[in-house]
Formats: C-alpha cells, sequence, structure tokens
C-alpha cells in the first residue's frame, strides 16, 4: 500500500478552489480563522480579494455567505465540520437552506480521522444533520479526484451544497480515465452478487479492502460508492438490495443517520432485506493518530472485513 | 414626500398592520407598529428601489432582522406597490405569499428570509459585502429589535462590519424597550446599546423619537455622510405606536387584536389620518 499515492480531500478542496477562482469571478471563499487547515488559504494566495476571513464566528459567516448569495455571489464557506453542520445549524438551515440560497458549505475536519485533536472536534453527526434540511445537497468524496469533482459540481450546481471533507490523506482509488462524477449518482467499484458494501468518504477504500478479503472467502462482493448522500441514487441501492440480497453501510459518521439511515430509509420501504450498518457506533470519539483510530473504530479494510464476517 | 406626506402614509401602514394582524388572528402588532414609520421612511423616502422590478441589481436592500414584525414590512412593500393592499389580510393563512415571517421566495420585495433573531444581520453585512467587492454603490439597512441584540450572533456580524469598514450598511435598532417576557432591562439588559455600537467601530446615532418622521429623516440624512464606518441608528420608539390600548404594553408583542379592538384600533388610526389630511 505505501505506493498509493495519498491525498486528503480539504487538499484536493483547496487546488479546486483555486482553478474555479479563475473560471468563476463570481466565486468568493469565507473562512473562519482556518484557512491553513481547511486549504482555503490556497486559494487565498492566488484571489486575496476574494477571500474574507470572517474571524472565529461560524454562524455569522453563514448568514454572510446568505446575504452574499442573495446578490449572485458564488460562496464557498469553509470551517470544521462541528461548526459547519454543528454550531452553525440553525443559520445552515434557516439562513440558507430555507431561503434555498447558492452557498456551498466546504465542511473539512469531518469524523474521527481528524485525529489528536479529539471527540469535541470530530464531528460524526453532520450528515444525519445536513440531510435533514429540505433542498440540501449532501456530498462525501471518497479521494482526491472525487472531491475535486465534488467541489467543481458543487459550484456549477444552483442551489445549497454540503460538502464533507477530511483531514487524512486518503488513498486516491478514483484515478481511472472513465471516471465521472455527477452528483446523484452513485458509482459501482465492483460487482458482486453475494453482498453489497455501500460506502462514503474514506471508508470507500476501506470497503474495497474488505471486499478484497471477502472474495478470496468466495463470498462475491459488490462494492458502491455513494458519494452523493442526499439525494441518494435509490434506484442503485434497491437494484444491489434485489440482486445481492444482503447490504453493509461502512461510514465514517454515526450509524444514527447518516449514508446507513439514508439507506435502511430507502430499503425499508422498497426493498427490504438484512442490513449491517457499519461506522461510528453512537459514541464520541478520542484523541489518537487518525489511522490508529479508523483500525480501532473498525473502520479500516480489517475491520470493517471482520464486521461483515461476523454479519454473515 | 413631504414630512406630512410621510406621515399619512405611516397611519395607512398603521392600518394594514392592524388588519393583517386581525385577520391572521395571530402575529406581532407591538414591534410592527413601533417600526411603521420606519418602514415608510425607507421605503417611500430612503430606499432606491423599483417596485416594478423588485431585483433590480442596483437597488438598496433591506434586512428585517426582527422578522417577527413582518406585518409592517409586508404592509409597507404593498402600500408601495409590490403587491396589491388587498393581500394583506391574507397574512398567515394557508396558501398565501405573506408567511408568518418574511420568505425571499414567496414575496415580491423581500430581500432575504429571516425571522429567526440575530440571523437577518449577517445576511445584510454578506449584501454591503458583496457591494464592496464589486464596487458598487448601493446600500444595505437592516432592522433590529432591542431584544434582538441579546442574540450573540448580532455582535459577530457588528463586528465584522466594524472591522471592514462597511459604510455602505446602515443598522436600525427600534429601541421600544419591551420584549415578551418584560422590559428589556428586567428580562438582560442589552444597555448602553449606542456605546456597544460604537465599541464595535460604528458611528452611532441616537434618534429620541424614531416614531417622528422628522427626526428619522435628520438620522437618515446624518447617515449620508458617513464615511469609513458602518453606522447604527439607535431609535426611541413607542412599541404598539398608534394603537392607544397597545402602547407601551408588552402583551401586545404577539397577539391579535379580536373583533371590537380592531374596530378602535382602526378608528383611532382613521382619526389620526384625517386629523393629519386638516393640516
Amino acid at each position: 500500500m505505501s505506493e498509493v499515492k495519498k491525498i486528503a480531500t480539504r487538499d484536493s478542496y483547496g487546488n479546486a478552489l483555486v482553478e474555479l477562482g479563475a473560471e468563476y469571478d463570481n466565486l468568493v471563499v469565507l473562512d473562519a480563522d482556518l484557512a491553513a487547515a481547511t486549504k482555503t488559504g490556497v486559494f487565498k494566495k492566488v484571489y486575496p480579494e476574494r477571500h474574507i476571513d470572517c474571524g472565529i464566528a461560524e454562524s455569522n459567516m453563514i448568514g454572510i455567505a446568505a446575504g452574499l448569495a442573495t446578490t449572485g455571489k458564488i460562496p464557498f464557506a469553509s470551517t470544521f465540520a462541528m461548526f459547519a453542520a454543528g454550531r452553525a445549524f440553525e443559520q445552515v438551515r434557516n439562513s440558507v437552506g430555507y431561503p434555498h440560497l447558492n452557498v456551498k458549505i466546504a465542511a473539512t475536519h469531518a469524523g474521527i480521522s481528524v485525529g489528536e485533536d479529539g471527540a469535541t472536534h470530530q464531528c460524526n453527526e453532520d450528515i444525519a444533520l445536513m440531510r435533514t434540511i429540505p433542498g440540501m445537497t449532501v456530498i462525501n468524496p471518497a479521494d482526491d479526484v472525487e472531491a475535486k469533482a465534488a467541489v467543481k459540481a458543487a459550484a456549477a450546481f444552483d442551489g445549497p451544497v454540503y460538502l464533507r471533507l477530511g483531514r487524512l490523506a486518503v488513498p486516491v482509488i478514483n484515478d481511472n480515465e472513465d471516471y465521472r462524477f455527477e452528483i446523484g449518482k452513485g458509482v459501482t467499484l465492483k460487482e458482486g452478487k453475494d453482498l453489497t458494501i455501500i460506502a462514503t468518504g474514506l471508508c470507500v477504500s476501506s470497503a474495497l479492502e474488505a471486499a478484497e478479503k471477502l472474495e478470496a472467502d468466495g463470498i462475491s462482493t459488490r462494492v458502491i460508492n455513494i458519494h452523493t448522500i442526499k439525494p441518494l441514487d435509490e434506484e442503485l441501492v434497491v437494484k444491489a438490495a434485489r440482486e445481492t440480497g444482503r447490504i453493509v453501510t461502512v461510514e465514517e459518521h454515526s450509524i444514527i443517520g447518516g449514508l446507513g439511515g439514508a439507506v435502511c430509509e430507502v430499503l425499508s420501504e422498497k426493498a427490504p432485506v438484512p442490513v449491517k450498518r457499519i461506522g461510528v457506533n453512537d459514541v464520541f470519539g478520542e484523541s489518537g493518530p487518525a489511522v490508529k483510530l479508523l483500525e480501532k473504530y473498525g473502520l479500516d479494510g480489517a475491520g470493517v472485513y471482520r464486521q461483515i464476517k461476523k454479519f454473515l | 414626500m413631504t414630512t406630512l406626506e410621510l406621515q399619512k402614509m405611516a397611519v395607512e401602514v398603521r392600518k394594514g398592520i392592524v388588519t393583517s394582524v386581525h385577520s391572521a388572528k395571530a402575529g406581532h402588532p407591538g414591534g410592527s407598529l413601533s417600526a411603521a414609520d420606519l418602514f415608510t421612511y425607507l421605503y417611500f423616502e430612503e430606499m432606491n428601489i423599483d417596485p416594478a422590478d423588485p431585483k433590480k441589481a442596483d437597488r438598496d436592500r433591506f434586512v428585517l432582522s426582527k422578522g417577527h414584525t413582518a406585518p409592517g414590512l409586508y404592509s409597507a412593500l404593498a402600500h408601495r406597490g409590490y403587491f396589491p393592499v388587498e393581500d394583506l389580510p391574507t397574512l398567515r393563512h394557508i396558501g398565501s405569499h405573506l408567511q408568518g415571517h418574511p420568505c425571499i421566495a414567496h414575496t415580491p420585495g423581500i430581500d432575504m428570509s429571516s425571522g429567526s433573531l440575530g440571523q437577518g444581520i449577517s445576511a445584510a453585512v454578506g449584501m454591503a459585502l458583496s457591494a464592496k467587492l464589486d464596487g458598487k454603490s448601493w446600500h444595505v439597512y437592516t432592522l433590529l429589535g432591542d431584544g434582538e441584540i441579546q442574540e450573540g450572533q448580532v455582535w459577530e456580524a457588528a463586528m465584522f462590519a466594524g472591522a471592514k469598514n462597511l459604510d455602505n450598511l446602515t443598522v436600525i435598532v427600534d429601541n421600544n424597550n419591551l420584549q415578551i417576557d418584560g422590559t428589556v432591562e428586567e428580562v438582560c439588559s442589552p444597555y448602553p446599546i449606542d456605546r456597544k455600537f460604537e465599541a464595535f467601530n460604528f458611528h452611532v446615532i441616537n434618534v429620541a423619537d424614531g416614531n417622528d418622521m422628522d427626526q428619522l429623516r435628520r438620522a437618515f440624512e446624518e447617515a449620508k455622510t458617513v464615511k469609513g464606518s458602518p453606522v447604527a441608528i439607535i431609535m426611541k420608539t413607542v412599541k404598539g405606536k398608534g394603537v392607544s390600548f397597545m402602547e407601551n404594553n408588552a402583551g401586545w408583542h404577539g397577539k391579535a387584536p379580536n373583533d371590537a379592538e380592531y374596530e378602535t384600533a382602526m378608528e383611532e388610526l382613521t382619526k389620526a389620518g384625517e386629523a393629519l389630511c386638516q393640516k
């Protein structure tokens, strides 16, 4: 694995913003004193006049983004997921969601892979919070290629978008030439007939690793990457349930209300099959190196494999 | 408009408030009436707007941060010609474009959805920032309640506006001194309001009587001369102004008049309008 190229999706975000800055002169970037961490600092270097630091005041930042959007700007508002979806939830709901403004919320440092900062900064609830807001699009890209594509798609899309990005460098898995990104369209990475693993974000590579081990055990495993949790690709999810009969969801998020919740909502109504939700099991995170934490919480390839074997 | 014309219009705006809240059997007459003169001044005198083209790119913007006083804004917008005055009694009814709190997607002339206190001012700051980024000359106005400024987000927004020298932003505080649970001092005093905004680098203009058109005119004329910092106009007003039994009574913050009270209120306002016509 040491040969695999690894990039954090927050870096992909900063790099994509620089490219978009040339394309859209109405694109502006807001940050809340975290430009070095969210990687909007990369944009600031090239377009200092379009980078606005709001200070440590996330609620106000979201409101400013809303105001900018009413005048035709495309604001990308960035901070950690904890503060974007958590602290500023009501601002996102009432100032962005209700008026359906063209605000992009790029939330970095999502999930336990924040690492050493620990539970206060490890947001495992943001997907659940954001997807309950009517009209909100929620995207959780798996790697550098997908994150860049998602940021560009968000800029081109008219409406509020929540982009979930990570701090940890993760393997590039979508570097195939025919890769294309479409909001709301899941990607089947591997065919299989006994079981489908539906994963999102950095857990997609864990799912692929687990699938490889399952295949070695003689279990034909389909792997689907759901980068857009809302709107969910229901057709693909239902088809997988009907064809493989069992579903496992994997996410670096609470098992309550995230990808697992979204998949179960669809399947319970349209194609009930046994489902195992793998994620953060209704607990807070803790301090530690990100990779070790992913292992401890069973979200690395080995952990996912272990939990699936138990399920089967 | 002359002061007398503005005063007459303010009476009509007040009638619209009383009529819509009575018809809705719910709503917020007290703070709508205290700000009725301000709504009138902004929409009939101060702002560069065009009711025939509500989204005109270079228009001035208004954000009603104290969004619960939507009946006042709706009445001003209707009388200014954004939509028929006959729509006002549909306030808060199912299917009406006049929602309980303002919504940009529903009502012509609304520049921002608001109602969750403390949020409107941030959006107004964002609009002012946008004009600065583009070198545009349009101006942004936002109205806050004196109770609303207990929200921390107001001061996040004020800090930003002051720090970034947004002199195209005018914040107005409707200081009627009453909120739901009592006087603002009894609940959690925001005073001194003027010195707080001064500390956030605002040019502050105190208005002794925000229900007096001449005083409002002087304040907004002074505001126009300010360069390099945002302006806060702190106006003392009377909650429920213009309807005797609602004046200075926190009980009329969020209560609709019954039929008899409605008749009395409309009689008082009609008389006030007739008195102005004698001038």
